[in-house]
């Protein structure tokens, strides 16, 4: 601050650069390309360690059949039970997420949104034991009923299990597993539909009902959808519980209540890994690889909606 | 605020009663509640006829509950108000269902987990049992020991990620990062446990089984979900801090370090503690990566270890002569993972209550 100097001197060229912040600086961009590159790796890891299983004989694929015939069914059952998980867990999700955004009562509101979060903190082996204890038996008489009256439809064409470790049983569990997912998101969006809108519909006369339908659901419709994809990538993921519950290992059927399923990718790597050997547990990773793939297509698009979503919310 | 000029009508459709102004029936306050109930206890005698299943009762229930408020809302109150009643019905609902199976998970595994809820569990390893006793000291010391390390190797990389984002971050570099860590925390866990095989097995050879192993595949589930955790506290920081302290000539780094990452320690603990409680649990990495033993090695770095969820999986699914006794452990280390996961989830809150910065006066 001497007067005499400081307004002739041009200013300096360039700001300081110290090493303390050129190392600081550095080691945090380090951190975000590594954490790319654990991506990319993932990816390179996988295919590297498929390859041998790409390129065998069919003949040496564990049953014989090559790789196709063996990750088609997995495929199939990785399907059905995320499909299913999430036709059980969507209109509920939405339902919870309305619930406790404008039907609660305000003070207890927040709490019922984390007893609802308390759902996604139990580890998924433990929703496996309560499947194959609990849930499973208890489905056992809704299996004979469906068997009885909807085997008209593929799903059902029974016959029933009599033990309840069936597809549709797995389906329900993934459901409520993936459940907490969609209902966070919709809730946040749901949440932040604007004020004014749904003050103007009030106004206007409508009922709660029609302020939600009018205000509430065009704005968070593509919150649920992101929502319920972010669920699906879970669930088509889930290893454990599917691994407990299923008696799984038939081919490619799309009966939901019979004892015998097709099993998923996860729960059939879980399952075979330990024993695995040779060429087996490249074809194990092979699968393993599909289904990289398909949840990070999932997920990419996920993720490409909500960010879209967030461009022109203007929630402001 | 409220008096700006409302945007446009948003679809208004309510056209009013043309006639005089009429009072309004309404429903006596609890008769909807009343009506409800009695829609499940008919759907459960209709179930009944049937023989009787839970499953049918709340489905009956559900269906005959909704549609008798629905019809005396809609004789009483109109078509509009019904069709209110009827969604209100129907979402909590939604909520209750919801917690059916909350309550069912937590009753059954504590019901099935406390007989065998002991000292011995805590103290026995499973080093030559057979039948009864024995227990999973070794699968609790392994799971720390491993968690802590994928702990040890997430959270450095994690929050320097979540501070390259909030501080440094700029351009393509950093949409690239953003997105791909959303992504990431999507990957399946048994993906991340076939990576980290592939990864040691192109080091170590065939069928190499190390805790180490574990730990990176926890990582990889762990990392983005520390970096989500740590990006949204650090973003809370207000700029003002960051300001005075470039102001008083502090360098970048350490206005990063003393000042940013100071504020928000509270917050970044909170996050950390809640990514270990995410990855504790996971059970399906160390399946294929470590393994289950029965005794016990405390050497993440040689050969394999025990871990909970892992033990508890094998004692459920592979169960010995004693049948009984290695169901009671399965239950009781599934019990003791709620618990980990629970306390770690408390911890969690404690830490924002007590170590939050003292906000200005």
């Amino acid at each position: 601050m001497t007067a005499t100097k400081a307004p002739t001197e041009p200013p300096a060229q360039r700001p300081v650069r110290r090493p303390g912040d050129r190392l600081f600086a550095g080691a945090a961009r380090g951190s975000g390309i590594f954490i790319l590159l654990v991506l990319a790796g993932v990816a390179a890891f996988l295919i590297s360690e498929a390859i041998p299983a790409l390129t065998a004989a069919p003949s040496e694929i564990p049953d014989g059949n090559g790789l196709g015939p063996y990750i088609g069914p997995l495929v199939l059952g990785t399907l059905l039970g995320a499909v299913i998980a999430l036709l059980v867990a969507t209109p509920l999700a939405v339902g919870i997420a309305l619930f406790v955004t404008y039907y609660a009562p305000r003070r207890i509101a927040a709490t019922m949104g984390y007893v609802i979060d308390l759902l996604a903190a139990i580890p998924s082996v433990v929703y496996g034991f309560w499947g194959l204890a609990v849930l499973a038996p208890k489905l056992v008489p809704f299996h004979a009923w469906a068997a009885d009256h909807l085997g008209f439809l593929p799903f059902f064409a029974g016959p029933a299990s009599a033990s309840g470790r069936t597809m549709l049983t797995v389906g329900i569990v993934l459901g409520v597993m993936i459940l907490p997912i969609i209902s966070a998101i919709s809730r946040e969006v749901f949440s932040q539909a604007p004020a004014l809108h749904r003050e103007a519909a009030l106004a206007l006369g409508a009922t709660r009902w029609e302020m939600i339908k009018m205000a509430v659901l065009p704005y968070g419709k593509s919150g649920v959808i992101a929502g319920s994809m972010l669920g699906l990538g879970r669930a088509l993921g889930e290893t454990m519980a599917v691994a407990i519950i299923l008696s799984g290992g038939a081919g490619a059927t799309v009966n939901l209540i019979s004892n015998s399923n097709p099993s998923t990718i996860a729960s059939n790597i879980a399952l075979r890994f330990p024993e695995a050997t040779g060429i087996g547990v490249n074809t194990l990773i092979a699968s393993g690889l599909a289904l990289f793939l398909i949840t990070l297509a999932v997920n990419m698009l996920a993720r490409w909606i909500v960010n879209r979503r967030a461009d022109f919310s203007g929630a402001n | 605020m409220s008096t700006q000029t409302p945007l446009a009508p948003v679809g208004a459709t309510s056209s009013g009663n043309s006639g005089p102004v009429r009072e309004q029936r309404r429903l006596p306050r609890f008769a909807p509640l009343g009506l409800f109930l009695l829609g499940v206890a008919v759907g459960a005698g209709l179930s009944a006829l049937t023989g009787f299943s839970v499953a049918l009762t709340v489905i009956y229930g559900v269906v005959l509950g909704s549609l008798f408020v629905y019809l005396a809302s809609r004789s009483v109150e109109g078509r509009r108000k019904a069709s209110d009643r009827l969604v209100t019905t129907l979402v909590t609902t939604a909520f209750a269902i919801a917690m059916v199976p909350l309550l069912s998970l937590v009753y059954t595994v504590l019901d099935n987990g406390l007989p065998r809820l002991d000292g011995a569990f805590f103290t026995n390893s499973m080093y030559r049992v057979v039948g009864e006793g024995g227990g999973a000291y070794h699968a609790i010391l392994g799971t720390v020991i491993i968690t802590a390390l994928a702990t040890v190797i997430s959270v450095p990389i994690g929050l320097l990620t979540a501070v390259y984002l909030t501080e440094y971050g700029t351009g393509r570099l950093k949409k690239a990062i953003t997105f791909f860590v959303d992504v990431m925390t999507g990957i399946p866990s048994i993906v991340a446990g076939l990576f980290s095989y592939a990864l040691f097995t192109l080091i170590f050879g065939v069928s190499v089984r190390m805790g180490v192993m574990g730990a990176v595949a926890l990582s990889v589930l762990m990392i983005p979900v520390v970096v989500r955790s740590c990006e949204e506290v650090l973003k809370l920081v207000p700029n003002e801090l960051r300001e005075a302290a470039y102001a008083l000539g502090v360098p970048k780094w350490r206005t990063v370090v003393k000042v940013v990452l100071r504020t928000a320690i509270a917050g970044l603990g909170t996050g950390i503690t809640l990514s270990v409680a995410r990855v504790i649990g996971e059970t399906a990495p160390l399946l294929i990566t470590v393994g289950l033993i029965t005794g016990t090695n405390l050497n993440p770095f040689d050969g394999r270890m025990a871990t909970l969820p892992v033990f508890a999986y094998y004692q459920l699914t592979q169960p010995g002569t004693a049948t009984q006794a290695f169901l009671d452990r399965a239950w009781t280390a599934a019990l003791v993972l709620i618990i980990l996961v629970m306390a770690l989830n408390v911890v969690a809150r404690l830490i924002t209550r007590f170590f939050a910065p003292k906000t200005g006066r």
